[in-house]
């Protein structure tokens, strides 16, 4: 099944001006964290927040709305979320964890609830997992030589950077967009094995890919995500559409993402032909 | 088929080995069905049920596997209740292994060769056991005793440490220094219930051995390290750090428990365990 199981699919954007104004698409996860955690539904979450770097994330255990939202937008480098996990639960003593991952980020998550190799009283934890689309990450040191030697723009001064519709663009003193061809050989090379383009093993999974502009597509894949999905709809967080009325819509999420399944097999059919280690189960 | 039979593919000379399996998978996030009832004979017909015979064996470790083990709690039970403890230094007034065969030996520790009952022992647990597993990382790869280079208070002449599987056969590893209590919850309650599937990142044959080493053997080396940061939440030794989305090894820290390597969504990823038990 494309886009792996869910139970409910909608087009989301978040209705609180604090939250569109500094989020990156609909604002889904930042609105969504910041629903759940006034519900007590959790009581931290893991999110990519900024570092001393600019655009160099750092994962940062957020408990409060302000913290939740300090932390919104995309940052397009690699933010070890799954390294915060046993600090929030056991410094930070979170019991109703959140945690916000790419899909890779995700399978850890999953992983480590049915194979907590090291992971002590951490599994019972995490009440929510919320990934975020993918298609590819880039290194920081990648990810300045975008900005800096193709985009010429220095990092400092960029304020939102995004990727769609073939291109990789920044908002800074000026507005800059190249092809997203220009980024590929950045992309880090662990994502070339990954067959997960919408987080199919997260509670919630959003992003941009499918849904106009301020908007974005979100799946509820297990019982809990769903359920959160529509108290916070009924509520009134959200805006919402149904998939069916917005455009492109799932088609093209499915077409997306059999690219990047087939991508993938080609990859690791290269590596075992050289005779490398391949993740076993990566494939499916 | 009994449990041992599936695993190994052969018998253990042990006579009757049928277990009465809960039909469910192991569960992981919430406790399984009271042993006993699985295993309450039924009215009508006798049914005859015997339980693993299960001998924790402790070799040249500090005792803190068998900790975690008993930091299940009152999960603790249902592991007790599954088995048959035959031997178990600590728990149990049993000074030796008993005659006859064992279903499961559980090792933690590694052999000290220069302790001639160590070496005695792990032989002896080999000849008399079906399955034998290393139990954390001091049994899988020597762990802190690999910092061991004798001369040490109270015993200067134990000076080499070896893990068991350079002196007998291994037939699985449960990585981690020590393993957690859900680990070894879940593996136990794999063994008894016949959850094959859960099993198979343990055995030996299949890979189960994990050191820190191969996070970047087969890991970062390959290019497949994402940078998701696992590996540095999973280390008890704070040994692993994330620098610039990759792990930074501190390996005057690395304790080679392998909870890292083992841990990693790279290493193996369970899809079609994630699809059934919580994608629910």
């Amino acid at each position: 099944m494309a886009f792996g199981k869910y139970k409910e699919v909608y087009a989301l954007k978040a209705k609180d001006n604090a939250v569109t104004g500094v989020a990156q698409d609909g604002g889904v996860v930042t609105a969504l964290l910041c629903y759940a955690l006034d519900q007590g539904i959790i009581d931290g979450a893991i999110v990519a927040g900024n570092s001393e770097t600019p655009w160099l994330p750092k994962p940062v255990v957020a408990t409060t709305k302000e913290e939740i939202i300090a932390a919104a937008g995309t940052k397009y480098t690699i933010s070890p979320n799954v390294a915060a996990v046993k600090d929030a639960v056991r410094e930070m003593g979170c019991d109703k964890l959140a945690v916000v991952g790419t899909p890779c980020q995700i399978y850890a998550i999953q992983k480590m609830r049915l194979y907590p190799f090291g992971a002590r009283h951490v599994p019972d934890k995490i009440a929510m997992t919320i990934g975020i689309f993918c298609t590819e990450n880039f290194t920081y040191q990648g990810l300045k030589t975008i900005i800096e030697d193709h985009c010429k723009v220095p990092i400092e001064s960029v304020k939102k950077m995004e990727i769609g519709k073939g291109k990789f663009s920044i908002k800074a003193d000026k507005d800059v967009a190249i092809p997203i061809k220009e980024t590929h050989k950045y992309e880090q090379p662990g994502d070339h094995v990954c067959t997960d383009l919408t987080a199919e093993f997260a509670d919630i999974a959003t992003g941009s890919i499918g849904t106009p502009d301020g908007w974005s597509t979100t799946f509820g894949r297990t019982t809990r995500g769903t359920e959160l999905l529509k108290k916070a709809i009924a509520a009134g967080v959200f805006e919402s559409k149904a998939m069916a009325d917005v455009q492109p819509g799932l088609p093209l999420l499915e077409k997306l993402e059999a690219a990047k399944k087939d991508k993938a097999k080609k990859h690791v059919e290269e590596m075992k032909s050289l005779g490398l280690f391949v993740t076993p189960g990566i494939i499916y | 088929m009994g449990l041992l039979d599936k695993i190994l593919g052969k018998t253990s000379g042990a006579p009757s080995k049928e277990v009465t399996a809960a039909p469910t998978a192991a569960p992981v996030t919430k406790a399984p069905e009271p042993v006993k009832q699985e295993v309450a004979p039924k009215k009508s017909e006798e049914v005859k049920v015997s339980k693993p015979k299960l001998a924790y064996v402790h070799l040249s470790g500090c005792t803190g596997c068998l900790i975690s083990l008993s930091d299940n709690y009152e999960k603790l039970l249902d592991v007790l209740g599954a088995v048959d403890q035959v031997y178990n230094l600590t728990l149990m007034d049993q000074r030796e292994l008993p005659e006859g065969k064992i279903d499961i030996a559980l090792v933690e520790g590694a052999v000290c060769l220069q302790d001639e009952h160590s070496v005695h022992l792990i032989k002896e647990t080999r000849e008399k056991a079906g399955l034998v597993i290393a139990y954390g990382g001091c049994a899988a790869t020597g762990c802190v005793t690999n910092f061991c280079r004798g001369g040490q208070a109270n015993q200067p002449q134990h000076e080499s440490f070896v893990p068991i599987n350079r002196v007998i056969k291994v037939d699985a590893y449960i990585p981690g220094c020590p393993p957690t209590p859900e680990i070894i919850y879940n593996v136990a309650i794999a063994a008894v219930t016949g959850d094959m599937e859960y099993l198979q990142p343990f055995l030996a044959d299949k890979g189960g051995y994990a050191c820190g080493c191969d996070l970047f053997t087969k890991i970062v080396e390959n290019g497949l390290c994402i940078g998701c940061g696992t590996c540095a939440s999973s280390c008890p030794t704070r040994a692993l750090e994330m620098q610039f989305g990759r792990p930074s090894l501190n390996n005057t820290r690395c304790v080679k428990c392998g909870a890292c390597s083992a841990a990693c969504p790279r290493s193996f990823l369970p899809v079609s365990q994630i699809e059934k038990k919580l994608m629910v």
